[in-house]
C-alpha cells in the first residue's frame, strides 16, 4: 500500500519492477487463488462422498455392521474405521498449523535455530500424519475393503487419498525450505518463501478439518 | 502519453535476448510471443474442427449418407465439439489474454511469465494428445459432453477399424486432464496479473471492459476446472479400476456426470462468450467515436452472469427427470441470467446510438456479434422452460441455438478482435477490402449453415444421429446448410489470403490507427519486448483518449527507445520440461490397459521429470 502511495512518474527503473497494484507479492495472491480452486476441488470430492453416502450395495462400512467378502465367502464383518488412531492423526496435523506459524514467526525475526526447529517439527508432522494414513489404508485392504470394494470405499479412497497426496506435496515443499533455511539461504527478507508454503499447509489442514468430522464422526 | 516523455530517437532496439531462430520461441516467456504462439496453434486447431463439421455436412446434405459410417459419425461430432471448445475458442481469447491484458493494464508481462510458457506447452501436448487418437484409429466418441454410463462402460468393443480398441474415451479423459491444467496454470496467472500488475492510478473500475470480462474468465476456470478434473478422475477410475461412481450395477449413479460435468460446463459456457463480449465492448466505442454506455452497469453485469452461471446447470438437465422443485429453481435461475446479457445488449446499442460510426471490418464483426448472439439468448431463454425444453432437447433445435451463441457470439466477437488487434500484434493492417468480403461471406453462411436449423430441430430432426430417411422433409434445408457451411468455411480462405498477403506487405501500420482509447495504442506497433519504456499514469478509463485531447487531436509516433535499464525475465526452457512432466504423468495412464502391471513405471518415470523440471525451475535466477 506504502508503494501505491508513491507512486509518482520518476520511479526508477527498479521501482517499476518491483511497483504492484496492491503492494503485495504475486507469488500471495497467486497463493490464495490456488487455494480458492482448490476448495472447489475437495468440495467435489466431499460432495461425491456424502450422495453416496449410505449407497453401498455391499461392506464393509464406515461404522455399521455389514455383509461383506472375505476370504472368497460373504461374513459378517465390523465397521472400519479405527476412530482413535485417526483423531491421533487429526491432533498431529493440527499441532503442525500451530509450528508452522512459530517457524514463520522465527523466519521473519531471524532465529534461525528456533526456525529450524519449529519447521522441523513440522514436517515431521505431515510426516506422520502420512504415515498414519498409509497405516490406514493397508489395515482396511486387509479387512477386505479394495478401493473397488463398494461406493463407500471408492469414495473414501479418493477423498482421503487426495488429501493425503496433498499433505505429501506439502511435506516435499516444507522440506525443500528446510533445507534452504539449514543452509542459511532464507533471511528475513526471503521469509514469504516459507510463508507461501505455510499458507498451502494451512489450507490442507483446513480441508481436512472437514473430511475428519464429514467422514470419520457423521453417522 | 509516458512514452513521449523519453526522447530516445535512436532505433536500436535492445537485443539482451535473442529475438529469432526456433529455440527463442521455444524459450520464451514473453506474453506477446506465447501469445502469438496460442493464436496460431488455436487457428490450426480451428481449421481442423472446421473439417470435422464440413465433413458431417457433406454426410447430411441428402438423406441416407453414405460419406461416413456411424462409428466415424460419432468420433466426428465429438472430436468437433471437444476441438472448438478446448482447442479452439478458449486458447483463441488465450491469445488475446496474453497479448492484450498486460498491454490494457500497463504492464510489463503477466505476474509469472514462466508459469505463462508452461501453461502454453502444456495445452499444446494436450491438444496434440487428443488428436493422436486419430492416429491409432481410437478417436473419442462419446460427445463433448461424454455422458456416462456410455462413456464408464468397462466392455471393450473392438472393430476392424479400431486396433486400439476401446481407448477413444481414454484419450478424450486424460486429454482433457492434461488441457485443464493448462488452463487452471493460465487462470491464475492472469488473474494475479490483473490484481496485481495495473499500472500506477488505474483503479479496477478504470480498467477496459475486455480486462474486466477476462478477469471474470479466470474466476470461472478457476472455479470450474476443478470440478471437471474431478468428474475425469472419477470416469477413468470406473473405467479402469473397476470403481462404481457412475455405474448403476455398483451402485452409483450415471446422473452425478451429469451434475459434475454441467456445473463445470455452463461455466464454461461464460468461458467462452465473456471474452467476446470483452472485445465487443473495446472495438463498438472506438468506432462510435463514443465512450462505452453504462461502464459500471457493464461490469456489474459481467461478475452478475459469472455468478449466476454457476447456478444454472441444470438445464442441461430437465430430460433426467430431476422434479418440479429442481426444475422450477434452474429454469428460473436460467430466465434471470437473461437479464444482465440484456443490459449489456442495451448497452452496447446505447454506446453506438447517436455515434459517428466507421464501418470497418472490426466494426462489422462485433455489431454482427451483438445481432447473432441476440438470437442465439432469445433461443436459449426458449429452453429454459422444461416443457419447451423437453420437446427442443436433441434436435437440431439445440445446434442452431448454441452455433448461433458459440459462433455468432465467440467466433464473431473473436474475429472481430482479430481485425482490430491485428495491426498492433504484426505492425500491418489487414487488407479491409478482403476483410470485408469475409465478414459478409462469413455473415451469410453463417446464418444459411445454422438458421434452417431451428426448422429441422421443430419438426423433429435429431441430434447426433448420422443419417435420415428420405420423406420427412429434411431434404431441403439439410442441402441449405450444408452449401452454408461451404461458405462459411470460404470465407475463412479469404482471411487466411489476407493474412499471408500482408505478411508480405509492408509494415504500415502505425501506433494507433483506429483513434482507440485504451493504453495499448500508446505504444510502438508492434510493441517492444518490455511495452512500457515508463509504466504509464493512469487517470480515466480512456486513457489514450485523454492523451489525445490534451495534445488536441494529433499523437506523434512513439518512439523506440532502447530499454536497456528495464529488467526482463530471462528465457527459459524449464516451462517445457516441466510440460513434458505434466504430459508424461497423464499420459501414462493410457498405458494402464495396455500393461496393466508395469504402466506406472511409466508414471515415475513422468513425476520425475515434473520434479526436476519443477525445481530447475524454481531454483532459477528469473532476471
Amino acid at each position: 500500500m506504502a508503494q501505491a502511495a508513491t507512486a509518482t512518474a520518476e520511479m526508477s527503473p527498479a521501482d517499476e519492477h518491483h511497483w504492484t497494484s496492491t503492494g503485495l507479492d504475486s507469488r500471495k495472491i497467486a497463493i490464495w487463488g490456488f487455494i480458492g480452486s482448490e476448495c472447489l476441488f475437495f468440495a467435489s470430492l466431499i460432495s461425491t462422498y456424502l450422495v453416496y453416502k449410505g449407497k453401498s450395495l455391499v461392506g464393509p462400512l464406515p461404522h455399521a455392521e455389514s455383509q461383506c467378502l472375505l476370504h472368497g465367502k460373504m461374513q459378517t464383518c465390523e465397521g472400519v474405521f479405527e476412530t482413535p488412531l485417526v483423531t491421533a492423526g487429526t491432533a498431529v496435523l493440527l499441532f503442525s498449523s500451530f509450528f508452522v506459524v512459530l517457524a514463520l514467526y522465527h523466519a521473519q525475526k531471524g532465529n534461525r535455530a528456533k526456525l529450524l526447529g519449529w519447521l522441523s517439527a513440522t514436517v515431521m508432522c505431515g510426516v506422520f500424519f502420512v504415515s498414519m494414513q498409509v497405516y490406514e489404508f493397508t489395515h482396511f485392504y486387509h479387512k477386505g475393503m479394495g478401493y473397488s470394494t463398494n461406493l463407500f470405499s471408492t469414495t473414501f479412497f479418493t477423498l482421503t487419498g487426495f488429501h493425503g497426496s496433498h499433505v505429501t506435496l506439502g511435506v516435499i515443499w516444507l522440506s525443500t525450505v528446510l533445507i534452504l533455511a539449514a543452509r542459511g539461504k532464507l533471511p528475513p527478507e526471503k521469509s514469504l518463501n516459507l510463508e507461501l508454503a505455510a499458507l498451502y499447509w494451512h489450507f490442507v489442514d483446513v480441508v481436512w478439518i472437514v473430511i475428519f468430522p464429514v467422514v470419520y464422526l457423521m453417522r | 502519453m509516458a512514452t513521449s516523455v523519453l526522447e530516445h530517437r535512436a532505433p536500436a532496439i535492445h537485443h539482451a535476448h535473442p529475438k529469432t531462430g526456433i529455440w527463442s520461441w521455444i524459450t520464451t516467456v514473453d506474453h506477446k510471443r506465447i501469445g502469438i504462439l496460442y493464436g496460431a496453434t488455436a487457428f490450426l486447431f480451428f481449421l481442423l474442427g472446421g473439417i470435422e463439421a464440413l465433413i458431417m455436412r457433406l454426410q447430411l446434405m441428402g438423406p441416407n449418407g453414405k460419406l461416413v459410417d456411424p462409428d466415424t459419425f460419432n468420433a466426428l461430432f465429438t472430436m468437433h465439439g471437444t476441438t472448438m471448445i478446448f482447442l479452439g475458442v478458449m486458447p483463441l481469447s488465450a491469445m488475446f489474454f496474453n497479448y492484450f491484458i498486460p498491454l490494457q493494464i500497463g504492464a510489463r508481462d503477466v505476474a509469472f511469465p514462466r508459469l505463462n510458457a508452461f501453461s502454453y506447452w502444456v495445452f499444446l501436448l494436450g491438444g496434440l494428445f487428443i488428436n493422436a487418437s486419430f492416429l491409432v484409429g481410437a478417436p473419442p466418441n462419446g460427445g463433448w459432453f461424454g455422458y456416462a454410463n456410455l462413456t464408464s462402460s468397462r466392455v471393450i468393443a473392438a472393430t476392424a477399424a479400431a486396433p486400439a480398441p476401446g481407448m477413444n474415451i481414454d484419450f478424450w479423459v486424460i486429454g482433457l486432464q492434461i488441457l485443464g491444467i493448462a488452463s487452471i496454470a493460465a487462470a491464475l496467472n492472469f488473474f494475479v496479473t490483473i490484481v496485481n500488475l495495473r499500472a500506477p492510478g488505474m483503479k479496477m473500475l478504470r480498467m477496459p471492459m475486455f480486462v474486466w470480462m477476462s478477469f471474470v474468465v479466470q474466476v470461472l476456470l478457476l472455479l470450474a476446472f476443478p470440478v471437471i478434473t474431478v468428474a475425469l478422475v472419477f470416469l477413468m477410475m470406473d473405467r479402469n479400476f473397476g470403481t462404481s461412481f457412475f455405474m448403476p450395477d455398483g451402485g452409483g449413479d450415471p446422473i452425478m456426470w451429469q451434475h459434475l460435468f454441467w456445473i463445470f460446463g455452463h461455466p464454461e459456457v461464460y468461458i467462452l462468450i465473456l471474452p467476446a463480449f470483452g472485445i465487443t465492448s473495446e472495438i463498438l466505442p472506438v468506432f462510435s467515436r463514443k465512450p462505452l454506455f453504462g461502464y459500471t452497469a457493464m461490469v456489474f453485469s459481467g461478475i452478475f452472469i459469472g455468478f449466476v452461471g454457476f447456478g444454472v446447470w441444470s438445464h442441461h438437465m430437465f430430460a433426467t427427470g430431476m422434479g418440479p422443485f429442481a426444475d422450477t429453481f434452474f429454469s428460473m435461475a436460467t430466465m434471470v441470467i437473461a437479464l444482465p446479457t440484456g443490459v449489456k445488449i442495451f448497452n452496447w446499442i446505447g454506446t453506438i446510438w447517436g455515434g459517428s460510426l466507421r464501418f470497418t471490418t472490426a466494426m462489422m464483426m462485433a455489431l454482427a456479434m451483438v445481432a447473432l448472439f441476440i438470437i442465439g439468448g432469445l433461443s436459449g431463454v426458449m429452453h429454459s422452460a422444461p416443457p419447451a425444453d423437453l420437446q427442443q432437447t436433441d434436435t437440431y433445435f439445440i445446434v442452431a441455438h448454441f452455433h448461433y451463441v458459440l459462433f455468432g457470439g465467440s467466433i464473431f466477437g473473436l474475429t472481430a478482435g482479430a481485425y482490430y488487434w491485428w495491426p498492433k500484434m504484426f505492425g500491418r493492417l489487414l487488407d479491409e477490402g478482403m476483410g470485408k468480403a469475409h465478414f459478409w461471406l462469413m455473415f451469410v453462411g453463417m446464418n444459411m449453415t445454422f438458421f434452417p436449423m431451428h426448422f429441422l430441430g421443430l419438426n423433429g430432426m435429431p441430434r447426433r444421429v448420422y443419417t435420415y430417411p428420405p420423406g420427412l422433409g429434411f431434404e431441403f434445408w439439410n442441402k441449405f446448410e450444408t452449401i452454408g457451411a461451404f461458405i462459411l468455411a470460404f470465407s475463412f480462405l479469404i482471411f487466411l489470403v489476407n493474412i499471408i498477403k500482408t505478411w508480405f506487405g509492408p509494415a504500415n501500420a502505425p501506433a494507433d490507427p483506429w483513434h482507440g482509447a485504451t493504453l495499448e495504442w500508446s505504444i510502438p506497433s508492434p510493441p517492444q519486448e518490455f511495452n512500457f519504456p515508463k509504466l504509464p499514469m493512469v487517470g480515466s478509463s480512456v486513457p489514450q483518449w485523454d492523451a489525445r485531447r490534451a495534445a488536441g487531436g494529433h499523437l506523434p509516433e512513439p518512439a523506440l527507445v532502447s530499454g536497456a535499464d528495464i529488467p526482463m525475465p530471462n528465457p527459459s526452457y524449464w516451462p517445457l520440461v516441466s510440460a513434458i512432466g505434466v504430459f508424461l504423468v497423464l499420459g501414462s495412464l493410457l498405458f494402464i490397459r495396455v500393461n496393466p502391471v508395469h504402466w506406472w513405471q511409466f508414471t515415475l518415470f513422468g513425476v520425475a521429470v515434473l520434479f526436476f523440471g519443477v525445481f530447475r525451475w524454481a531454483f532459477e535466477p528469473p532476471h
